[in-house]
Parts: structure tokens; sequence; C-alpha cells
């Protein structure tokens, strides 16, 4: 059977027809990891970056030297590549779960929220049970970060199916009740003792501090759970026959109804998994990065991961390059900054024109889910 | 003191009169929002245009000391936004909610940097209170309606146009048109995506009016993310209040009042954790969408509209 078998959308947005057998489920797999808007993604990083280069020219700088301190200043050193790959970690991790969502038809924009709450929830199992060894404590903060992800992120699954509530607008909502809430244990109940006026936990154990998997650097382990997941979802989205029901179900929820698919519980599932990604994102800031929950423990990764699942084509392998680009250039246009003198907002300005071909280039070239009007933002 | 009493007296005076001064934000972006639902198009990029329109008219309006030339800066920023979203929406048939979101966070980088540049604080011109003699005197609706500033007088009047636009006039029957049956009515010779555009750009420039009251009424400074997701809960009214004038109108006081609300109890009650005070608006917000009777949207609500035959 060729791969190329028409029992397969070659456009690769998954409208798969019923009685797959393994040969085409391989096939499948193949063109999604083919990654089709892989081409549309490229295309906008690269536009992008020539226009960055243009940006740094009108600055007045060298857009030469500004390319070498960009690239140096995210891979150039040890210290460096492990410095973009910290960063890259909570995008992958909720960009993963913004795309599995994306597939089943679902805007979970609440990333920020479940990871405020994911990393709550970390720190105060890690603080109460800061004795144990480490491999007893890591993996309960894990379990603990992503159970309250996926909890706060049920909130609006729950809300859209019981009331057909749009999560656009609760997920969002729900952050700001998420970031509220935390703020409000960071600065009550679980403030380090001493501290008034910042809102922080006590410090975690050593045991309950994920650990350094490069020897020197800041690079830790959350970056092989990130992989991992990714690697995971991927697996599960587009091998197993629950990945079939989800990307069946954001592709044309009516036939999925009708082919009996538990349309409910699987919508309610991918709920869950999203925001127990986000919630593990949660946990590795928290034991990875801060050895403590404070108030800002994000700088809009939850936000920013939506760009990245964008970016990613909603793969979630394509999340992880998507997202250590996006983290590449944060980390090196500090360098950008300090060595050619050009402002780092204009690595942020070559993110921004990257989301934006993003969005044009797909518009043009339609891989990515696309939704039922009804369920945008009706109620 | 009695129910009644309260409504009367200073007390209640003020918290009506808040009332309204926290809803106007919502209810410029959100009466700017109905148009571009009724043709069609769901704008998430409320909350960046609002909070772009607030920068624009703050920097401006410190530079220039000039009320006028701060406002005008506001709405040519959001109608300027409202056109980029639309070329990502409507001209090409991209995702009106990525590309809406990914708007309103580009909106949060460009002011905040913008912002760092500038190093400004405070100093903003302001706009004043304009209370209407004697009819501020009638309980609850005198503090309520006629103790505003000029803007929230404007916004009245544009509820009101609003109202006669799509309950009078034949364009806001074109509008509506192409919000239900887009293909119906470009072969009455409606042309959809002008009409998208046009709807888009006042939204655009209600937003970022409102985002403009923020910073000449409300607090005469900028600060990073001064919205605060008020766009957001702006699309929430538009749901809320049935994509009708009166209804956002409402939904808006609603959300007003719980803002005021909280700011008062703050007072009041300093026992209560201030979290729980700020997260108020939000938590009502969230509620009421649950048990809002499910308002029917429109029929070509988020899809994008190709014209028949057109190749892009």
């Amino acid at each position: 059977m060729k791969l190329s078998t028409p029992a397969v959308d070659p456009r690769g947005s998954g409208t798969i027809v019923e009685g797959t057998t393994v040969t085409q489920r391989i096939s499948t797999w193949m063109n999604a990891a083919r990654g089709v808007s892989a081409s549309s993604s490229a295309f906008a990083a690269v536009v992008a970056l020539l226009a960055g280069a243009g940006l740094v020219a009108a600055a007045g700088a060298n857009p030469a030297q500004a390319a070498r301190s960009l690239l140096s200043g995210a891979f150039g050193s040890e210290f460096s590549i492990a410095n973009t790959l910290v960063e890259s970690v909570p995008l992958i991790l909720v960009g993963v779960g913004v795309a599995v969502a994306f597939r089943a038809g679902i805007f979970n924009i609440g990333g920020e929220g479940q990871l405020y709450v994911g990393g709550l929830a970390a720190a105060a199992v890690g603080l109460q049970l800061g004795t144990l060894p480490a491999v007893a404590v890591l993996p309960l903060m894990g379990l603990a970060g992503a159970s309250a992800g996926a909890a706060w992120s049920l909130i609006a699954g729950v809300l859209r199916v019981w009331r057909g509530a749009s999560e656009v607008i609760n997920t969002i909502m729900l952050n700001y009740i998420g970031i509220y809430l935390v703020q409000y244990f960071l600065h009550g109940p679980l403030q380090a003792p001493g501290v008034t006026s910042f809102g922080e936990t006590d410090a975690l154990s050593r045991a309950a501090r994920l650990p350094s998997i490069l020897a020197g650097t800041g690079l830790h382990a959350g970056f092989i759970l990130a992989i991992v997941a990714a690697v995971a979802f991927h697996a599960v989205l587009f091998g197993s026959t629950w990945g079939y029901r989800v990307r069946l179900i954001g592709a044309n929820p009516r036939a999925a109804l009708s082919n009996g698919i538990g349309v409910t519980p699987t919508v309610l599932w991918v709920f869950a998994c999203s925001g127990a990604l986000a919630g593990l994102a949660g946990f590795c800031a928290v034991s990875g990065v801060q050895g403590r929950m404070i108030d800002n423990i994000s700088p809009g990764y939850g936000y920013v991961a939506i760009v990245v699942a964008l970016l990613g084509g909603n793969l979630p392998l394509g999340v992880v390059v998507a997202g250590i680009f996006m983290a590449s250039l944060d980390t090196g246009s500090i360098t950008m900054q300090s060595v050619a003198g050009v402002p780092s907002a204009v690595g942020q300005c070559i993110q921004y024109l990257v989301v934006i071909l993003v969005i044009a280039r797909a518009a043009l070239n339609p891989t990515l889910v696309r939704r039922r009007a009804r369920k945008v933002v009706a109620a | 003191m009695t129910m009644l009493h309260w409504f009367t007296s200073t007390g209640g005076t003020g918290f009506f009169s808040a009332t309204m001064r926290l809803a106007l934000p919502v209810m410029f972006a959100a009466l700017g929002g109905i148009f571009n639902e009724r043709a069609g198009v769901v704008n998430v990029g409320m909350e960046g245009m609002m909070l772009f329109g607030a920068f624009a008219a703050y920097s401006v309006g410190v530079l220039t000391s000039s009320v006028a030339l701060a406002i005008g800066a506001a709405l040519a920023a959001g109608i300027v936004l409202a056109l980029i979203l639309g070329l990502l929406t409507i001209t090409l048939p991209g995702d009106q909610v990525v590309a809406g979101i990914a708007l309103s966070l580009m909106c949060l980088g460009v002011t905040s940097y913008l912002n760092a540049l500038q190093g400004t604080t405070g100093g903003a011109p302001s706009i004043g209170a304009a209370a209407v003699p004697g009819l501020r005197s009638i309980p609850v609706l005198g503090p309520l309606l006629f103790e505003q500033s000029w803007l929230g007088y404007l916004a009245i009047g544009i509820a009101a146009l609003t109202w006669f636009v799509f309950a009078r006039s034949s364009w806001g029957m074109n509008v509506v048109a192409c919000g239900e049956h887009p293909e119906a009515a470009e072969t009455l010779g409606v042309s959809v995506m002008r009409t998208r555009y046009a709807t888009l750009a006042i939204s655009g420039a209600l937003s970022a009016l409102g985002g403009a009251f923020l910073t000449l009424v409300e607090s005469r400074s900028f600060l990073d993310g001064l919205t605060n997701g008020r766009g957001y809960v702006a699309l929430a009214l538009l749901v809320l209040g049935v994509r009708t004038p009166l209804g956002v109108v409402l939904a808006a006081l609603l959300f007003g009042a719980a803002d005021a609300g909280q700011l008062r109890l703050q007072v009041t009650s300093p026992n209560v954790p201030v979290q729980f005070m700020l997260m108020a608006p939000y938590v009502l917000t969230l509620v009421a969408l649950v048990f809002v009777r499910r308002s029917r949207p429109p029929a070509a609500l988020g899809l994008p509209y190709r014209r028949q035959g057109a190749q892009l």
C-alpha cells in the first residue's frame, strides 16, 4: 500500500475515514510528522528574521553582528544552550497541551492560570514532603502539579460540556481568578515565614528540586520531561484510537457524534490533559528553576505557548522545535542587546512577526484545525 | 441605616456613580463589539485595542496636554489595529480567535516596551466630571447616569445610536445580513468584506476609546497591562447582553457594580483577603455566563467568508 493512500487527507488535517489499518495509521503518522505546515512555519520564521535584520539596520546597528550575537546568545556555549533549553521547557509543555486541545477543536487559553495553580500545588506538596528522598518527592510533586492544572482546566471543560459555555472566555477568566487565588496563598497561608511584602513560599529542600542534567548549568530534568511528554502525546494523538477520536472531534464534530464516539468524555479528557501539562510546566518552573513558588513565576508562558502551538502546526513534535525557536529568540536577544547594542525588543518583534506570518500563511494553507463557528464564542 | 436610606446617602450615590465609571471602559468595547459580532467577525483583540488605546491616549496626552489629540490618537490606534485584524481574518481566512489573541499579546508586549522607553508616569490631561445639576439628585439613576464625565454621556449616546443603527437603519440590516447569511447578503449587493471591515474598525475605535477612558479619567497614568482582562470581559458581556445595546449596557453595569462593590468592600472589610475582592468581578462574569440562557449567536459568526468563485 502506497504511503500516499487516499485514506488520509494529504493536507494532514486529520480527516481520517473509518477503519484504518496499521499501514494506514503509519501513513497518517508520517503525513502528520512530515508536518505539512512545517513549510509555512519555516517560511514565517525566515521572513520574520529577515525583517528583524531590517529593524536592526534601521536602528543603526550591524545586522550581521546582531545575528552573530543572537546565535551565540542562544546556542553559542554550553551555558547558553542550557539557558535556551530551560526557557523552552514551559513553552513546550504548555504548548503541547494547547496543541492537543486545538486538535480537538478546543481553545485552551487558560494555560497561564493552570501553570500557576499547578506550580502552587507542586510547591505545597514539596514543602510538606521535603524530607523524603527525591525519588519519592519529585513524582509526587509532579502529580500534584498535573492534577491541580487538570482540575483547573476541567472547570472550563465542565462548563463547556454541561452548559455549552465557550471555553475561550471562561479559560481567560479562570486565568485571572487562578492567579489571584495563588497570590492569596503566596501572601497568606503559604507565605514564607518572616516574609511580609513578597508573595513567595519557603525554599524547597534539595530533594524537592529537579536535578540538573548538564553539570554546571541550570538545565534541569524538566527538559527531559518536556521531550517525553511531547513524544508521548504525538504518539497518542496520531497512533492511538483515542488520538483519532480527538482529531475527529476537532475536524468534524457531527461525524464524531454520529459514529458513536463518546464526545463528552473525550473532550473532558482533552481539557484534563491540556491542564495537566500546564500544571507540569508550573511544577518545572517551581522545582527546576526557582526553588520555590513566587508571585511572578511565569512571564506569560501560557499565552506565548498558544503562539508556539500554532508555530508548531499543532503537532507535539513541532511544538518542541517551535518552543526552542521562541526560547532562543528570548535568550539570544539579551546577548544581542549587550553585545550589539540592539534593544532586546527587536527579538520580541521578530516573535510577533513570526506569529502574524504564521497566521496569515496558515490562512492560505488550511492544514490547521478549523473550528465550527458555533463553538467559538457562542453560549 | 435602612436599605432605602442607603440608596440616597453619600455612600449609595458614590457607589452608583462608581458603578457607571467602572463600567464605561467595558461598555465602550462591548458596544463596539456588537457591530462586528453582528457582522459575523469575533474580535478577541479588543483587549489589545483597549490597551493600545489607553497607551496612545496617555502618551499623546502627556506630549501635547490636549485631551482631543489624545482621544484622536487612541481612535487612530484602535482603527489601525482593527484593520490589521481584518487583514488576517477577513481578507485572509485566518482563524479569528487565534488572530485576536495573538494581536492582544502583541499589544501587551509593544505597549510595555514603549512605556519603558517613554519612562514617564502620571501627568495625563484629565477629563473632569460634568455632573448635570438637578437630574443628578434622582435616586439611583441620578448618580448612575448624570454624574459622569462627558465620556460617560457619550457612551449613553453611542448606545442609543447603536440601537438606532440596528433597529431602524438599512446599513444595520446589511450588517445583520452579513452575520447571518453572508452569501445571501452578497447576492443582494452588500459587500460583505467591506461591511465587516467597517464594523471591525468601529469596534477597534470604541475599544480604544474605552482604553482612553482608563487613562484620561480613571487613572491618569499608564501601567503595563492596565486593562487587566477587561477586553475579554467585554466579550463575555456581548454574550450576556445578547448582542443588543440595552443588554450590553446592563451587563456592563453589572460588571461595574461588582468592581465598585469589591473596591468598597476592600475598605470596609479589611479582614477579607484582597485577592478575593479582586477576583470577584471575574468570578461574577464566569458565573453569569454559566447561568445565562443560551443567546443565539449570528449564524456565520467566526466563519471566514469567501466570495464564491474567488481564488486566493
